[in-house]
């Protein structure tokens, strides 16, 4: 099992991104191998995305969490083997007039994790949609994980487990109940896109950066989507 | 009785609730039409605030997208010209000296003249509430009465307020809400609830209707609804299509400042929509429940409620500014620009804000920031506590700036140490990660110059106490450049601030990690549980001490008679039981001054003076004189 780096402020991880391009021509040592990607996390809101985050990035959870405006970026970093993986978070607001602005956010993402409540049934057709809009407008190598939040509360569960199992597995997403409240799988599942998330040297560099328009984001090099060394 | 000042009429005065007051020297040079008023009854005078910070060139230009600027804003360009002249520095000695003989001469003639203005009948003439307001009462008595009567069949007299009286309208009132001393609600022209500051707006349905019912009643008799006074209480009504917005307040402000107000209310709810998004809603579907747009949103309106309720600066319409050296400043601000300026990335403001306090604004050749804009910025980051754990990329709208888009903000804070938030607004919605690197290079550089350690020094300090400002007369004061739209108070002391409650405006606490899961608010983001009066932090109403709370009624209720154009007057004095209040109304600033009581009118005329020799000689270090541009 992998370990999770030190958790540390999102400004400290922004400074420590210069370091890999320095190296980047030295094809030499493995451990020193780095990886970035983009992850977003879409779903209604108040299933619990923002929580998922905060616990993952900051090992906190509030039983007030504010509802996100706009979209909140933070980083975070897995140590997975002799790879470091270095996700950069888009956790976006879920709400009906934010909606046009998602493709701003999963627009050049390696990685979704689609969100719903396993009390609410609703948030369970919604992450059905969020799915399906990502299969036809995101990158095609997208690695896509569906989480069940708040399992916590499993006496007002709504969404059955097999259900939401067997709905991942047709669609080949990565699939988990989770709960931002007590952490339940809440490392688990970034771990897991991690491991599914290629991490060699060009092929899905390549793959993913066709078909989605060039941003000033995507040009930058430090954004380069995937891997160097 | 207290006062036995050398004014000899104030003694007679008797002290009840229903205001006496000693106004002085109604100036007859003041021009009513030239002058620029901030707080004005109709949203037309109220964009002739100043605006931010303009630029000390003297370059007058268009602001950008000119062609979308609301046509009521057009006339805030003006304030351009008057503005400029005061921003220049007088360098020359004599013309301080030229213009402090005057302003004394004045202030001394003035207080001369204290027993004239204020003998009899004349002191009612100039002084008996509010004009305007009674003259609506006695036309919207009969309205109030007779839809009264049509929407809830009552038939009751009109002292039975519709608000606190009408047991069992419906579950959502109750006791604790009828407790409140104000409220605030907004609907659709077509009755539909949208928010209300306190209680569940679901369970107020009746209450809308009967708003709504008040609204079209005099509508259809071709006038328009402003207020109602019934006793103490007075209920606001401020139009904006699609919109209403009302609010009933025991706090004693003006018709005036409540409609200015609830315009911030409204303009807070333009930032989240924009003005066209809002009204093509409405055009299309005029019963939309906009709740399901605002959601996620609430505690922007929560908060602004609340702030505009207990900070003076939405009153003033004026900021304040984090107190910083020049040097210092300078530095912050030259870094911000020198570092935006090379990414082409449309920045068109940066924004550094402290504790609500203006620290540094660097804006795009020909961008001004209007003081409403800034406060809604300053309410998006109070708002949001959350903000402190991440970077934040938003759309956000400012109104006076271009209400019919977006611009998009990234937000951040410089350190876990230093907590001052960094804003970069630009037009260009895919600057994130550029201003992302931009941020980090503008904290590094600050932190070579050590300007992160002043700034936390400055948001810790609480600078200036009374008794550095050491005027002993004066236990407390507001200070407005109008030029500049800015103002600064002194920390506030007791009697105004019990030791244990900290203040949300003037007090806050900062970079406390402790606090923060008790300061974290709720999300209300499913609109069934919207307003559903959880008992989260915001629904609370400020948690204002008694006295500071007598405090700025005060100055509010000597700011709306300042203010009041019918009846000009540019100095009021007032005694009271427990202290002498002065305001000051000139071309170039406002001052409202909290006496001890018993003072003399020579202690007070050179308390004034020495005041304001005070804020000249900090005045660099306490307001922001000039704006870089990228
Ligand atoms: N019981 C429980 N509550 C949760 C969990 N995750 C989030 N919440 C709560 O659900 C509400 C909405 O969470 P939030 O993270 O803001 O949802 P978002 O809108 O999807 O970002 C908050 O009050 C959280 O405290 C969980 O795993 N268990
Ligand atoms: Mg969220």
């Amino acid at each position: 099992m992998a370990n999770r780096a030190a958790p540390g402020s999102a400004t400290n991880q922004q400074q420590q991104q210069q370091q890999p391009a320095a190296t980047r021509s030295n094809n030499g040592a493995p451990q020193n191998k780095v990886c970035q990607f983009k992850l977003v996390l879409l779903g209604e809101s108040a299933v619990g995305k923002s929580s998922l985050v905060l616990r993952f990035v900051k090992g906190q959870f509030h039983e007030y969490q504010e509802s996100t405006i706009g979209a909140a970026f933070l980083t975070q970093t897995v140590m997975l083997d002799d790879i470091t993986v270095k996700f950069e978070i888009w956790d976006t607001a879920g709400q009906e007039r934010y909606h046009s602005l998602a493709p701003m956010y999963y627009r050049g993402a390696q990685a979704a994790i689609v969100v719903y409540d396993i009390t609410n049934q609703e948030t369970f057709a919604r992450a059905k949609t969020w799915v399906k809009e990502l299969q036809r407008q995101a990158s095609p190598n997208i690695v896509i994980a569906l989480a069940g939040n708040k399992s916590d509360l499993a006496a007002k569960r709504m969404v059955d487990h097999d259900e939401a199992y067997a709905y991942a597995d047709e669609n080949g997403l990565l699939f988990m109940e989770t709960s931002a409240k007590t952490a339940m799988n809440v490392t688990d599942i970034f771990l897991a896109i991690a491991k599914k998330l290629p991490k060699g040297e060009q092929t899905s560099a390549q793959g993913t950066a066709q078909g989605r328009r060039i941003t000033d984001a995507d040009q930058a090099p430090r954004s380069t989507p995937n891997c160097c060394k | 009785m207290a006062s036995s000042t050398t004014l000899s009429s104030c003694s007679e005065i008797p002290m009840d609730k229903e205001t006496r007051e000693e106004i002085v020297a109604s100036d007859k040079k003041r021009k009513s039409s030239g002058e620029k008023l901030f707080i004005t009854d109709d949203e037309e005078a109220s964009s002739s605030h100043s605006q931010i910070l303009n630029s000390p060139t003297g370059k007058k230009s268009s602001p950008m997208r000119e062609d979308s600027v609301p046509e009521e804003d057009r006339g805030g360009d003006t304030s351009d010209g008057s503005a400029l002249s005061c921003v220049k520095k007088c360098d020359d000695e004599e013309k301080v000296t030229e213009e402090d003989e005057r302003l004394n001469l004045e202030l001394t003639r003035a207080f001369d003249d204290i027993s004239v203005a204020t003998t009899g009948s004349e002191e009612d003439k100039l002084w008996n509430g509010n004009n305007i307001s009674n003259l609506e009462k006695s036309e919207n008595d009969d309205v109030l009465h007779r839809t009264m009567e049509n929407v809830l069949g009552s038939g009751g007299s009109l002292n039975t307020s519709m608000i606190s009286e009408e047991e069992g309208l419906d579950g959502g009132i109750n006791a604790i809400w009828k407790g409140q001393k104000r409220h605030v609600f907004i609907l659709s022209e077509s009755g539909k609830p949208i928010f209300s500051r306190h209680g569940n707006e679901e369970k107020l349905v009746t209450l809308f209707g009967v708003m709504q019912a008040l609204v079209s009643f005099v509508q259809d008799s071709g006038d328009s609804i402003r207020s109602i006074r019934m006793g103490g209480t007075i209920v606001v009504f401020f139009l904006k299509a699609p919109l209403i917005l009302v609010c009933v307040s025991n706090l004693g402000e003006s018709v005036a400042q409540i409609q200015t107000q609830l315009m911030y209310v409204y303009n807070q709810i333009v930032s989240v929509l924009t003005l066209k998004q809002l009204l093509q809603i409405f055009e299309k579907r005029r019963n939309y429940d906009l709740r399901r747009l605002l959601s996620g949103s609430e505690r922007l309106l929560y908060n602004l409620c609340n702030l505009v309720e207990s900070d003076p600066s939405f009153i003033l319409g004026a900021v304040r500014c984090l107190p910083l050296a020049t040097s210092v400043r300078d530095t912050i601000s030259t870094t911000i620009s020198q570092t935006l300026s090379k990414l082409k990335q449309d920045v068109v403001f940066a924004i550094l804000l402290a504790n609500n306090q203006l620290v540094s604004l660097v804006r795009m050749k020909k961008c001004f920031m209007h003081p409403m804009d800034l406060h809604i910025i300053i309410n998006f980051i109070d708002a949001s506590e959350s903000f402190k754990t991440a970077e934040i990329w938003s759309p956000l709208c400012l109104p006076r700036f271009d209400a019919t888009g977006f611009v998009h903000a990234h937000v951040s804070y410089l350190s876990d140490e230093c907590q001052a938030c960094l804003v970069l607004l630009t037009v260009n919605r895919d600057s994130f990660h550029a201003l992302s690197e931009a941020k980090h290079r503008i904290v590094e550089r600050l932190k070579r110059h050590n300007c992160l350690e002043a700034i936390i020094a400055s948001m810790n300090n609480n600078w200036p106490t009374m008794s550095f400002v050491n005027v002993p007369e004066v236990r407390h004061f507001l200070y407005k450049n109008r030029s500049i739209a800015q103002f600064m108070a002194p920390a506030l002391e007791a009697p105004y601030i019990n030791g244990s409650s900290s203040l949300p405006d003037l007090n806050s606490t900062t970079g406390n990690e402790n606090s923060f899961q008790n300061l974290s608010i709720s999300s209300i983001s499913s609109s069934s549980t919207c307003a559903g009066g959880t008992g989260a932090p915001h629904y609370l109403p400020p948690d204002l001490s008694e006295e500071l709370q007598r405090l700025y009624s005060k100055y509010y209720r000597i700011h709306s008679r300042l203010h009041d154009r019918s009846r000009p007057v540019s100095l009021i004095y007032w005694v009271d039981d427990t202290e002498n209040w002065l305001g000051w109304l000139t071309s170039t600033f406002e001052l409202y001054v909290t006496f001890e009581p018993l003072v003399k009118k020579s202690a007070a005329i050179n308390a004034i003076n020495k005041l304001r020799k005070w804020v000249k000689k900090e005045e660099d270090r306490i307001f922001i004189m000039n704006s870089p541009t990228f």
